[in-house]
């Protein structure tokens, strides 16, 4: 036994003797940290680094098996889920990993901008973990692009729409994201070259440079209210804390970033366990028109602000709004370098990391049912309730089969079931007069389109009778408040005159 | 590293003999070797990043009017007077391993007689696919909810301007559309003369101007 120690420690003696790796390695993970940074605010880190791993490796292996041509993409994914054995599962790691690595490296970034450590000397790795971060994204993008279904064939669409209406050279850079006339073969060839060689690459490459710098600069310690960073003095303070109350990071920190690390694998295999892989999702095929294209989770928020945003602010909001935010994230360390470290005295930064969460939150929770959408198939798919047609003359029930044959549902809803476009119609004639309506039917206006054109007179009655009877339950009808100082001012003909100016308006 | 290490050592000591003479005459020279040897693979780099970058930028540098060519969509006939249906094409531009994304649908619309309008599946605002409802004689889009009347032009919704058109011609009793482009704000058509991008927006926010013969 001992004969079989010796050995295995003269193998590796003449591995390092070659090498000289060991020792640098061992040295780098008993370096000393504050230990105050032992704690389960310290684990996201590390724990992207690990999904990074995690994703490369179910991405190698989906590799050998993926055929990256527009021709024989999708089916390949069908392929894999269907007859290679684990081939979901595989499938189903690497999209939920990507999710979690989208979530972790958000995390991340919250707790480094909260605890302050992006201030002097770590301003530069705060600087590339803004690139990671983007990195990041820009996979989670190809990679949906990868999964070569209808969302990814009309996604490409809208990146493609987005990059027309750069001013200039919109149309060159077009062409270069599709590598053609159309999105087709070379698109996809791209974004496969993109997705994993390009930025994969520069991502490790970063990476490498990030972990370094921690290494470097030592972790950031546990801020402690009104502890200043000042560039003259906070290297020397910080080496005095880390040999006043230093640990080793290995074993003595790093458990901690194993155990959350460990959870999280544990988590990502239970979810694709549990629901398996994201799509695909139709075949990519543009001639199927019967689609809703949505973007994958990381992406949905920018799928809810292009539905909100003003048409005339869309443009501009497209093209400066990521300048300035990723150009404010560049320059924070650089402008924002000294000073206090502790969320409990930096108010804005907590209140903006609570506003941006809960912005992307309700802005993502949107985009999940989408109230801007219309229903393409309402119409067809949605009865009236039962209890607005019970009792009604022939008029109005002729009335809502116009609005059924219409598509009025595929942005109204009746009894809860409809598009959410526009406003819901079940007490409608509570708010409108019927000159209101008959006003809107035909002219439309305020996002509603002009049915002037598809109604002839006959439905256009019918509509409105049927559309009258709608009054949440029993409220009363809407009135026209001028109407009846017209008709109460009538009979005295000496007043007209002075009636006219404010009356006549309607 | 280890200083104990007798190879790592010996390395070190061979290594550094010959930078213990910096001020030798051999040195200047080597210096300037070196930095002439810096300038060499700079001009090689140069030379060698113009076919790279040409590769690269080749998608956006080739001539548009290559893209487009005429289509033929069928039989006039085969179009009833006063609809609009969906068509499909080949894309001209393909590859072989393109599959099924090469085939591009467009909707036509027979007005009358020989008046048609053809216009791209895609919508004006992000390019999602349009659908045709006859019944209300618009066209809505699954995503943000554009909407457009029947002769294209933008009813409501974030779009900002009407569909996209291309161009077509009868040619022996065939419907013909100049397609081959995906169709976007910055593409150019062989509609418009000088590859005039489509760029013009409508600004008003009401409806389009022929929606509502008032």
């Amino acid at each position: 036994m001992a004969g079989m120690k010796q050995r295995a420690i003269d193998i590796y003696n003449w591995f390092e003797q070659r090498l000289g790796l060991g020792t640098v390695a061992i040295q780098a993970a008993e370096h000393q940290v504050p230990s105050s940074t032992s704690s389960w605010w310290y684990v996201f880190g590390s724990a992207a680094t690990v999904i990074l791993v995690l994703q490369v490796v179910t991405g190698i292996l989906l590799a050998l098996v993926y055929a990256p041509t527009a021709g024989h993409a999708w089916s390949s994914l069908e392929f894999l889920d269907h007859n290679v054995r684990l081939g979901w599962y595989l499938r189903a790691m690497h999209g939920w990993g990507s999710d979690f690595m989208v979530a972790i490296v958000l995390l991340h970034l919250a707790q480094v901008f909260l605890f302050g450590a992006y201030k002097f000397p770590r301003e530069l790795t705060w600087i590339i973990g803004v690139f990671l971060l983007l990195l990041t994204l820009g996979m989670a993008f190809t990679g949906q692009v990868l999964r070569f279904d209808q969302d990814a064939y009309w996604g490409l669409g809208i990146g493609a729409s987005i990059l027309s209406r750069v001013p200039f050279v919109g149309g060159a850079l077009v062409d270069l994201m599709l590598g053609g006339p159309i999105i087709a073969g070379p698109t996809l060839s791209r974004f496969f070259a993109l997705h994993v060689f390009v930025i994969p690459g520069i991502l490790l490459a970063l990476v490498g440079l990030h972990l370094w710098m921690v290494l470097r600069l030592g972790i950031n310690e546990w801020p402690m209210p009104g502890r200043l960073v000042n560039k003259k003095t906070y290297v020397q303070q910080y080496h005095q804390l880390t040999e006043k109350t230093g640990i080793a990071f290995v074993p003595d920190a790093a458990w901690k970033d194993a155990v959350f690390a460990a959870a999280i694998l544990l988590a990502i295999m239970a979810c694709a366990f549990w629901f398996g892989p994201f799509g695909p999702t139709g075949q990519p095929d543009p001639t199927i028109i019967q689609t809703a294209p949505k973007p994958d989770f990381a992406f949905l928020w920018i799928y809810a602000v292009l539905a909100y945003l003003p048409p005339g602010l869309e443009t501009p909001v497209l093209f400066i709004a990521p300048v300035l935010i990723i150009g404010s994230m560049l320059l924070l360390p650089l402008l924002s370098g000294e000073g206090e470290k502790h969320w409990s005295r930096r108010p804005v930064a907590v209140l903006m990391v609570a506003l941006i969460a809960v912005t992307l939150g309700a802005f993502t929770r949107l985009a999940t049912y989408a109230p801007w959408s219309p229903v393409m198939n309402a119409w067809t798919s949605d009865a009236i309730p039962v209890a607005d047609l019970k009792d009604r003359a022939p008029l109005e029930r002729e009335g809502a089969i116009v609005l059924q044959n219409m598509q009025c549902r595929n942005c109204h809803s009746i009894g809860g079931a409809g598009g959410m476009r526009g406003p819901a119609l079940d007490s409608v004639a509570s708010r409108m007069t019927e000159d209101q309506i008959i006003r809107q039917v035909l002219q439309g206006g305020g996002n509603m389109p002009a049915y002037g054109n598809a109604l002839n007179p006959a439905e256009t009655t019918a509509l409105v009778h049927f559309l009258l009877t709608l009054r949440g339950g029993n409220l009363s009808p809407a009135i026209d408040a001028s109407r009846t100082m017209v008709l109460t001012s009538e009979p005295s003909p000496s007043s007209a005159p002075h009636n006219a100016p404010t009356s006549g308006a309607p | 590293m280890n200083p104990s290490e007798p190879l790592s050592a010996g390395d070190q000591s061979t290594l550094t003999k010959p930078a213990a003479h910096p001020a030798s005459a051999g040195h200047s020279r080597r210096v300037f070797l070196f930095k002439l040897s810096l300038l060499l693979n700079g001009a090689v780099g140069m030379i060698l990043a113009v076919p790279i970058v040409g590769y690269l930028l080749g998608p956006a540098l080739n001539k548009r009017t290559r893209d487009d060519s005429w289509i033929n969509l069928g039989s006039v006939s085969g179009f009833a007077e006063g609809e609009t249906r969906l068509v499909n094409f080949r894309n001209p531009v393909t590859t072989p391993w393109d599959g099924q994304t090469g085939d591009i649908p467009c909707w036509v619309r027979r007005i009358a007689g020989n008046n048609f309008q053809v216009f791209a599946i895609n919508c004006a605002h992000l390019g999602c696919p349009v659908r045709w409802f006859a019944q209300s004689k618009l066209f809505l889009c699954p995503c943000h909810g554009g909407a457009y009347y029947e002769d294209g032009s933008r009813a409501s919704g974030p779009p900002e301007r009407g569909l996209f058109e291309y161009a077509h011609k009868i040619s022996s009793g065939s419907l013909m559309i100049c397609a081959g482009k995906m169709p976007t704000l910055a593409a150019g058509n062989c509609a418009r003369p000088g590859n005039q991008p489509l760029t013009q927006i409508e600004a008003s926010s009401e409806p389009g101007v022929n929606s509502w013969p008032a």
